[in-house]
């Protein structure tokens, strides 16, 4: 056990934060994340400039335009970002999920054509999981891809699918054969978004804002090379991307409550001083944030020593998640009479906030696969 | 970044578990009286564990010890180890700690002007000096580490100096233990009892329970294992972490009780089951020197700065 940088690390983290410092404009610190940066050429330029400096990609193979680097590197990246409140690369799915897919499940051909485009920025990704009925239940999908020759015929409907409406490929899960038994008919494929009788639709949140959105597919033909994994085996390449989307995201997540952190210090240093329950609900959040991120960095070791994440990683989005909504709403509490106002940040976040419990697998999900994967407690259903 | 134990240490942690199951079970007479097996605790090792092999110590460090105080949690041992180790031994001298080593010797700290086991130690550790064990003791949430009054005869002046953020982690390990013990009790309960013909553990409101124990359990564990790489380490976090890692392990081992009672029904609310024990220390440990509200207020002023008083 060492929880000091080993001096690569160190070495890592020095050249790092010199780039960031050098390369990061100053009024481009404070990330507030939201629809904002789908419209602003800057977040893709800011992309570019990390793929451009080795940044993106870090743990990627080398030949797929990675760095071959440790997962340890990964984590720096995140936690000096969030440091410098730096944007996050606007590849989200991309990087998280299409991309380790495609390297677990892709063709060589698929690898070569996808993979460098993610992590440069070139080409955005979403993913078409979810649709109107089939939310948790993603097995319950009823997107028709009906296969004609060498092309697959797409019709359905998927929903709440973030970057959609500027994404140039969609990673789709969809029902290639009705008559099989659940989980056996589900095929999983690339989908260029550019495609003839492919529809986006921005769906407007909570916060006023427009980051997800509806895809509409009415007779898109897919060429069968674009499969991922073999026909009928959509539920397992399914599986891949979730482990990705869950497993990679605890440092992310934990960065960027590092960041709400920072800035709820600043409003408590400023406006409640002297306030003891103020001050004991920020001192609650600042140790449930470390004790988020020692339990990431836990995760990290166990990941690196067996190549399978571990148990403990299995909380970090759930808890992230509560604290995130917690927190957010105490940076409003904290404001005072001034809470009342939008003042741009706190109110965005804390609406945004609402959100984290339901995307990317719900906290009522999340719990059944710990009570059922983790604790080994019966099956619910 | 290496956040993991070593071989060796993952080896202690199973002989412990393995030792102290076998001497402390969970059918055990809990009510009657308790051998602390101190003799045993010695020729182990475990009473010399981060001392110098020239006082008869191991030479380890305190990770070694923190593994120990979560093991002894999860066994809910009856003894004076956390007194010895982890309140009383960095006040003590050479010769003190060879005694301590040797397992000649139990030791106290009086904390608040109460004395943790005072009627089962020989010694005390109270404002720097060593007193004799006297006093009177009062009842303590948790019989099984009952609080004495110390009553002072001549004190011997003590060369060392307190180590709170060590005692802190100790708790702090021990109740992680506690938890990971109630936890573990849970889910066997939730697999085994049935009822409307299906084992409990299928119904969320149970299974969910036990999954935000798990959390709470797990959060609690990486708080406390960098608490007491601090210690061992001697880095500047130790203060802060530690205070962080009491204030949310013994707050995660409170709830963890709680939840487990819930999930027993019944069975969990009777003296029979060894649930209540779980519980009394996990509200020992919250309570015992600064309690969570205390602890964050020190970790406020550690990030967010001192408070500024007005008027």
């Amino acid at each position: 056990m060492d929880l000091r940088d080993t001096p690569e690390e160190a070495a890592f983290r020095a050249e790092l934060r010199a780039w960031l410092d050098a390369n990061l404009p100053e009024d481009r610190r404070g990330y507030r994340g939201g629809e904002q940066r789908f419209g602003d050429a800057f977040y893709r330029d800011w992309s570019r400039a990390l793929y451009d400096a080795g940044y993106a990609g870090l743990t990627w193979p080398k030949e797929y335009g990675g760095a071959g680097a440790p997962y340890s590197f990964q984590a720096i990246f995140l936690e000096e970002s969030a440091r410098a409140q730096a944007p996050s690369h606007v590849g989200v799915i991309g990087l998280g999920m299409a991309g380790p897919t495609i390297m677990a499940h892709g063709t060589e051909e698929q690898k070569q054509r996808h993979l460098s485009k993610i992590l440069s920025a070139e080409e955005i990704w979403c993913q078409g999981f979810s649709e109107p009925d089939a939310g948790s239940d993603l097995a319950a999908v009823r997107t028709r891809m009906e296969r004609k020759g060498d092309v697959f015929v797409v019709n359905g409907q998927k929903v709440w699918s973030s970057f959609a409406h500027i994404a140039d490929f969609c990673i789709l899960v969809g029902l290639s054969d009705p008559d099989a038994p659940r989980y056996k008919g589900l095929t999983y494929m690339i989908v260029d978004m550019h495609a003839p009788g492919v529809e986006v639709r921005p769906l407007r949140q909570i916060t006023g804002e427009a980051e997800f959105n509806e895809i509409f597919f009415t007779d898109v033909e897919v060429p069968a090379a674009n499969l991922l994994g073999e026909e009928g085996q959509g539920w397992m390449v399914a599986m891949t991307t979730l482990l990705h989307e869950r497993g990679t995201l605890g440092f992310a997540l934990s960065a960027q409550l590092e960041v709400h952190l920072g800035r709820l210090l600043e409003v408590a240093r400023e406006r409640v001083n002297g306030d003891a329950l103020a001050r004991d609900k920020v001192a609650r959040e600042w140790i449930d944030l470390q004790a988020l991120r020692y339990t990431n960095y836990r995760a990290l070791t166990t990941y690196e020593r067996t190549g399978i994440p571990g148990p403990e990683g299995s909380v970090a989005k759930l808890r992230w998640s509560e604290q995130n909504q917690r927190l957010t709403k105490l940076g409003r509490e904290l404001l005072g009479d001034d809470g009342i106002l939008d003042d741009g940040w706190w109110h965005h976040q804390q609406l945004r906030s609402r959100g984290n419990t339901i995307e990317a697998g719900t906290s009522e999900v999340l719990r059944n696969i710990i009570a059922e994967r983790v604790l080994d407690l019966p099956r619910s259903r | 970044m290496d956040f993991a134990f070593t071989e060796e240490q993952q080896e202690l942690k199973r002989l412990a578990r393995g030792w102290l199951s076998e001497r402390f079970p969970l059918d055990r007479d809990f009510d009657g009286g308790v051998d602390d097996q101190w003799g045993g605790l010695a020729d182990l090792g475990w009473l010399g564990v981060s001392l110098p092999e020239d006082e008869g110590g191991v030479g380890l460090t305190f990770i070694e010890e923190a593994i120990l105080f979560e093991e002894l949690g999860y066994a809910l041992y009856t003894g004076p180890y956390l007194e010895t180790i982890g309140l009383a031994l960095p006040w003590l001298g050479s010769d003190d700690r060879a005694a301590v080593a040797a397992g000649e010797t139990r030791w106290s700290l009086e904390v608040n002007g109460l004395t943790p086991s005072l009627g089962s130690v020989d010694r005390v550790v109270a404002d720097g000096s060593a007193f004799d064990a006297r006093g009177e003791t009062d009842a303590s949430v948790d019989p099984s580490r009952p609080l004495g009054r110390l009553e002072r005869g001549n004190g011997t002046p003590l060369p060392g100096s307190g180590d709170t953020a060590r005692a802190r982690t100790a708790m702090a390990c021990e109740a992680v233990g506690v938890a990971q013990r109630v936890l573990e009790l849970g889910i066997e309960h939730a697999k085994t009892r049935e009822q409307f013909g299906k084992p409990i553990g299928v119904y969320q409101a149970v299974s969910h329970a036990l999954a935000n124990t798990y959390g709470d359990v797990e959060l609690a564990r990486s708080l406390a294992y960098w608490a007491a790489w601090c210690v061992a380490e001697g880095d500047e976090s130790a203060q802060v972490a530690a205070a962080a890692a009491k204030a949310f392990a013994t707050e995660a081992a409170v709830a963890a009780c709680e939840r487990s009672i819930q999930v027993h029904g019944g069975t969990g609310f009777t003296w029979e089951h060894p649930l209540h024990r779980f519980y009394k220390r996990a509200l020992w440990l919250e309570g015992f020197g600064e309690r969570p509200a205390q602890l964050r207020a020190e970790v406020a002023d550690a990030v967010i700065g001192a408070a500024v008083t007005t008027g």
